[in-house]
């Protein structure tokens, strides 16, 4: 009773308090049970959650358009995407830096391959633009070169861009031993006075150090390079008198005649590779797609397109997503409704067959999980098809004529007849497991009770197979609404799904931005069904056995 | 103790097994007949010449997209893979494949012509080696077409006179092409008219008149099948497969040179390759694309050699003993009235026009 | 209670599988409004009877009859018999009440009326509030009493019982042995109860029906099937019961003499012993013997025994005896305030009344 008196907490034996003792002993128990599932868990993570996650950053992800052409994009902010104006001159000069660094890269085509998806044509017109980019600042080069044969040589161009201690460290460097290349340093201050031609050579140095894998002191400068720099010198820089470096003088001379330099019209120059460089449409797809995330493959996905204007439905004739999700959640719908027609009897023989029978239809019905289900599928071809095992079987019959067999392939019937038969298993089995669980005493009360055998069936044994149902029927559907494989051999047309759209932007097309976003509403929905099923019915009421 | 002499003898054997590897290269290619008649005319000499192990991988399928994976993931485990030109150009666009200079890296042939005029035109991307031509064409059944066998490509849309179900491949490449031949376009302007919507519309309608009868296939074996089943009077699908089924096969089926649509298959390299599998690759492309191998090819398998210098080399089949060269879709008797695939037309619009053909074959 | 037989099996046999019978032959014919408990081992045919009755099996020979009627081609929902299972059978997926209302739904009894009909049959079996739990917030002697209220609520005149209490602790059980006689009664219905349970047999039956390999053994009120069993199944099955085995010596005045295999003689009466030379099994009753010679008769046989062993049993004493070259020989004698208590190893002479004894087949 002493107990009773004691007012502070309880303590153990050894001082501390009970609680923060049982703490410790579970937080142990605990850590224990998780360092024992911990594999699993990681397995878990790597293999299902990850490329979840991945699916659904792809289908927002669009950091190559302004990656790719990062200037161009910047001062593509200011252009107003409904004027009738095409952007200013400088738009077209970043382009052409953008370019220039991106073809060197090659990554240009990349880029014309992900907006050719938006607007067809730019895939090409990139493509071609790659080549020719190059050739564009040569101008610039040339003027350079015939005003001195200092500028002809790489070598004199990294005396003056480099910093000394780089220099040196390039000269030193052995290309025979397997050292890497000393990493390109600028010239410290050089690009407060030529900053474009700064930041051209910082590029070229890198990517031949770095990408292309060239010994810089080798490499031919980008006429990029030239062109920037006609850009620096013809602003007359402050500090360029007094530039200490091997080539100031050069430098100087140079900035002294610049003004006399023929220019070029970048703006005519992308016009002369195509014309489609100066159509508002081009620009107005780039500018679109300019940020780093983008609602756009989302948009495509419900056959919307995004435009410069917002949102807006697709033409008629080009409207396809919609239509196949809702035919992929009917026809599922009805193939987990024939699958409940088709197993529930089967599943209710085998649930009340002595055990040795049973166990014999069992492997009957398991069957089908033996064989690939490519063989199941062409299997059904031979059936179904016009002149097939079972067209030829009623022709013989006389129950269809010769000249008017019966379509069962290629068309919604050929997709629904296969997948029931390859999925029923999957209503089969929870079926059986429920109704294995529900004693015979439940239908003889029922009749004893004055019930017929349909109302003892309907009103006592149906009620307690529904759990079988609901787990077969949630297995049933979200099997079917992924499956591709069937559909594409036997649904010809009208019984393909989404997931053969999805499977053909990833294997095809390589649209992986919109085969995410398929895939990610495809998610959405049955996790949406899934939720509203749990709202109905209950997951509670679902039972997988026992 | 234990587990370091376990580690030690893991790490041994992993550096063991990657010297083994060194001298393994893993070709991708369709499988089947194709890769046998491969295997036969490239690898086997290849490997009797230099001790390189070939690892046969049969996914040129889906080449596209497990090369877009594996570079994704940093770990290319291909060498070299056979593609079709368009996969190429756009593995190519994607960076995925690495640019291969012909005259450089190519032999020339026995006259000392050089690889890029010896290809000619059918160089179509800087990635790509081609190695044979193929078309798809349409073969019909001899049984059901009456007195009055197809001669032109357009019975394809003449249900009057050739009653029954025809198989057409499941994509708009060549369908819109013949659908605006038989509506009355001339073969020049045929990519023209089709770059307009009008145009693509007006494919579709003529297509639209037999889309009640046209079993859509998307597997090359599909139509060989669905024609030696009788499910349709005629297909589409590649010369090859067709020349099996009637020269094999005995199969009561005829062959219709009429606007087949040539195109290529051939090799590419997959980027970001080691320098020492780099070379290897390109050893196995010099070897595997001169002018008597590519001959030798078309012993197994009726396509044409891409080189203008094996034409001449084209010799019997191997095994059924027939001249190859009436088969070949090169052969001058078959190349009457070609139609040249246009591949820098579908690689822009081919997203686009997929699109409404998808579209328009759902509706 | 009236004779005209309610009930009827008439030459009754069923086989599962055409080589053995279950059922052999049965006869059997209850009036109305008793109360006959089906006793016997399990795989006796108890069961089967019952379910034959209940329309859930068919019957391969012989004729069923209920009410004069013949029911063989009458399915089970149509024969109007209440049954209440072992296992109780409640639906789960519905409540109490929803249990309750389920046979006079089928019956299309107006609403108005099911719910006054399932008022009274709950209130009988006193689960009054319980009318919307659902079955498996209940407790298993709950649950028997709705079963039994769901059986009862129909108003049928038959009603079958397949071990209802089987599941139910001693003490529960025997709450509801008692409730299901009073509820029989009160109610006057016809009840054929099925159970392994003697006790249970004995305490609730107007006639019990002992099954052993496919027969009825005997059938009879319990006090006789007790005290006069008619064979030695029969004796051995219900209660406890000393046997010994013998020869008949001689048969006269309704008594016979039994010499027992060590050659000892006692007095028995012939039940199923005609002649001498027979070989018999003699049973008798544990409380039924006497060690006082001042109770027995002067010329009465007796037999010398030894003590084993004592037990205390409260009310009663519990004494295990050598007999006749057999240890298993058991006496029960009342805690009286005149009585012996015997220790083990004291010898004795143990007789009894030839009538308690019982000369049956061997």
């Amino acid at each position: 009773m002493s107990d009773s008196t004691h007012t502070g907490p309880m303590l153990a034996a050894d001082g501390t308090t009970l609680k923060s003792s049982l703490n410790r002993a579970l937080r142990r128990q605990k850590l224990r049970a998780l360092m024992l599932i911990a594999p699993l868990l990681i397995f878990v993570l790597v293999t299902f959650i990850a490329p979840i996650a991945d699916m659904l950053f792809r289908s927002v992800e669009n950091q190559i358009v302004s990656d790719t052409l990062p200037r161009t994009t910047q001062m593509l902010g200011d252009w107003d995407a409904d004027a009738a104006d095409i952007p200013a001159p400088q738009v077209f000069e970043a382009l052409y830096v953008d370019m220039f660094i991106a073809t060197e890269r090659k990554l240009h085509t990349r880029l014309g391959s992900r907006l050719n998806y938006e607007l067809t044509g730019v895939s090409s017109l990139f493509r071609k633009s790659g080549r020719k980019v190059e050739d564009m600042g040569e101008v610039y080069q040339d003027q350079f070169e015939d005003l001195d044969k200092f500028w002809k040589k790489g070598a004199n161009l990294n005396a003056l861009f480099g910093a000394p201690d780089w220099q040196a460290a390039q000269a030193a460097w052995d290309t025979s031993d397997k050292k890497a290349q000393p990493k390109f340093k600028l010239r410290s201050g050089l690009e407060t006075v030529l900053p474009q031609a700064s930041e051209a050579f910082d590029v070229y140095a890198r990517f031949t150090q770095g990408e292309d894998g060239k010994n810089l002191s080798k490499a031919k400068p980008w006429a990029l390079i030239y062109s920037a720099l006609y850009n620096d010198l013809v602003a007359q820089p402050a500090g360029l008198a007094a530039l200490d470096a091997p080539g100031a003088d050069e430098l100087r001379a140079a900035a002294a005649r610049v003004g006399d330099f023929d220019t070029v019209d970048f703006t005519a120059a992308f016009k002369k590779i195509d014309k489609d460089w100066v159509s508002q449409d081009v620009w107005r797809v780039i500018k679109t797609y300019s940020p780093r995330f983008t609602n756009g493959y989302f948009l495509n996905s419900i056959d919307m397109k995004k435009t410069a204007d917002g949102p807006q439905m697709r033409a008629e004739n080009e409207q396809l997503y919609i239509k196949l999700f809702i035919r992929t959640l009917f026809m599922s719908l009805v193939i987990t409704g024939s699958c409940i027609l088709l197993g529930y009897p089967v599943a209710w023989i085998l649930a009340n067959l002595p055990a040795k029978t049973a166990n014999l239809l069992m492997i009957l019905v398991l069957l089908p999980f033996w064989t690939s289900l490519l063989v199941r599928t062409s299997a059904w071809k031979v059936m179904l098809q016009q002149q097939g095992v079972i067209n030829d079987t009623l022709v013989w019959l006389g129950l269809v004529a010769d000249d008017s067999r019966l379509a069962l392939i290629n068309n919604q019937t050929g997709t629904i007849i296969a997948m029931t038969h390859i999925l029923l298993p999957f209503m089969i089995l929870p079926l059986f497991s429920v109704m294995k669980t529900i004693p015979p005493s439940y239908l003889r009360a029922a009749k004893s009770l004055g019930a017929t055998n349909w109302t003892a069936f309907w009103r006592v044994y149906f009620p307690q197979s529904v759990p079988g149902i609901g787990a077969g029927s949630i297995l049933v559907f979200i099997l079917s609404i992924g499956y591709y494989i069937t559909p594409e051999i036997v649904g010809g047309t009208t019984g393909t799904f989404i997931s053969n759209r999805i499977a053909y932007h990833i294997s095809s097309s390589l649209n992986w931005g919109l085969a995410a976003a398929l895939g990610a509403i495809l998610l959405a929905v049955v996790l949406g069904l899934y939720w509203a099923y749990d709202r109905i019915v209950g997951i509670d009421n679902v039972k997988l056995g026992g | 103790m234990k587990l370091t002499k376990t580690l030690l003898a893991t790490t041994a054997l992993t550096v063991a097994a990657g010297f083994a590897v060194a001298e393994d290269m893993t070709i991708v290619s369709w499988g089947g007949a194709y890769s046998a008649s491969q295997k036969a005319a490239y690898h086997d000499p290849y490997s009797a010449k230099t001790g390189v192990n070939i690892i046969n991988d049969e996914s040129s399928a889906e080449a596209v997209a497990k090369l877009r994976a594996m570079n994704e993931a940093g770990n290319v485990t291909w060498d070299v893979v056979d593609v079709v030109a368009s996969d190429a150009m756009r593995l190519c666009d994607e960076g995925l494949a690495m640019e291969i200079d012909a005259d450089t890296q190519l032999a020339p042939a026995p006259d000392g012509t050089p690889a890029s005029e010896d290809f000619g035109e059918l160089l179509v991307s800087d990635c790509f080696i081609p190695q044979i031509v193929y078309s798809t064409t349409f073969g019909y059944r001899t049984d059901l077409v009456g007195s009055t066998p197809p001669t032109s490509v357009c019975a394809i849309f003449d249900t009057q006179t050739y009653p029954g179900k025809r198989s057409l491949e499941k994509r708009p490449i060549n369908n819109m092409e013949w659908a605006l031949l038989c509506d009355g376009v001339a073969k020049a302007d045929v990519y023209d008219v089709l770059e307009t919507a009008e145009g693509q519309q007006r494919a579709l309608d003529k297509l639209a008149t037999i889309k009640d009868d046209v079993v859509w296939w998307s597997a090359g074996a599909d139509t060989p099948q669905l024609l030696a089943d009788g499910e349709v009077v005629m297909g589409s699908t590649y010369n090859g497969r067709l020349f099996s089924l009637i020269e094999e096969q005995k199969q009561p089926v005829a062959m219709l040179w009429d606007a087949q649509v040539f195109d290529l298959d051939g090799w590419i390299i997959p980027a970001g390759l080691s320098d020492e599998r780099k070379a290897r690759a390109l050893d196995y492309i010099m070897f595997a694309t001169d002018t008597q191998r590519l001959a030798d090819q078309a012993k197994y398998i009726s396509y044409g050699p891409a080189r203008a210098s094996s034409a001449p080399l084209v010799g019997k089949h191997a095994t059924l003993g027939i001249d190859m060269a009436p088969h070949m879709p090169t052969d001058p008797e078959n190349a009457k009235n070609t139609f040249l695939y246009n591949y820098e037309f579908w690689a822009d619009y081919r997203d686009d026009i997929d699109a409404k053909f998808q579209a328009w074959l759902a509706q | 209670m009236n004779n005209e037989a309610f009930v009827e099996f008439e030459r009754v046999q069923k086989s599962y599988d055409g080589e053995n019978l279950v059922v052999k032959d049965l006869n059997l014919s209850l009036p109305k409004g008793e109360f006959l408990t089906m006793l016997g081992p399990s795989g006796s045919g108890k069961t089967t009877c019952l379910m034959m009755l209940a329309g859930f099996e068919t019957a391969t020979h012989g004729d069923i009859r209920l009410n004069g009627q013949s029911i063989n081609n009458i399915p089970p929902h149509k024969r109007g018999i209440g049954m209440v299972f072992q296992n109780y059978a409640l639906f789960p997926h519905m409540t109490v009440a929803e249990n309750l209302s389920f046979p006079l739904e089928v019956r299309k009894i107006g609403k108005s009326e099911r719910e006054d009909k399932i008022k009274v049959a709950l209130d009988r079996v006193q689960m009054g509030n319980f009318a919307g739990r659902r079955p498996a917030q209940l407790s298993g002697g709950q649950q028997q009493r709705i079963a039994l209220a769901r059986a009862l609520v129909f108003e049928p005149e038959l009603v079958l019982m397949d071990e209802p209490l089987g599941a139910l602790d001693k003490q529960l059980r025997e709450t509801l042995q008692f409730e299901i006689t009073h509820l029989a009664h009160e109610l006057g219905i016809t009840v054929v109860y099925v159970t392994h349970d003697q006790t249970e047999a004995l305490t609730m039956s107007d006639r019990v029906a002992v099954f052993d390999d496919g027969r009825i053994q005997q059938l009879a009120p319990p006090d006789k099937l007790y005290e006069e069993p008619e064979n030695s199944f029969v004796a051995q099955f219900i209660g406890e019961n000393n046997t010994l085995e013998g020869v008949v010596k001689e048969i006269k005045n309704g008594s016979a003499l039994v010499q027992l295999d060590d050659g000892s003689l006692i007095d028995a009466k012939p039940i199923n012993v005609s002649k001498p030379g027979e070989r018999t099994r003699v049973s008798i009753r544990p409380e039924r013997v006497e060690y006082n010679k001042d109770r027995l008769r002067a010329d009465a046989h007796t037999l010398s025994a030894e003590v084993l062993e004592f037990i205390y049993m409260g009310d009663i004493f519990r004494t295990r005896l050598r007999v006749a070259g057999r240890d298993d020989f058991v006496i029960k004698t009342r805690n009286a305030p005149d009585q012996v208590r015997l220790k083990p190893g004291q010898q004795i002479e143990i007789g009894w009344l030839a009538e308690d004894c019982r000369a049956l087949d061997a």
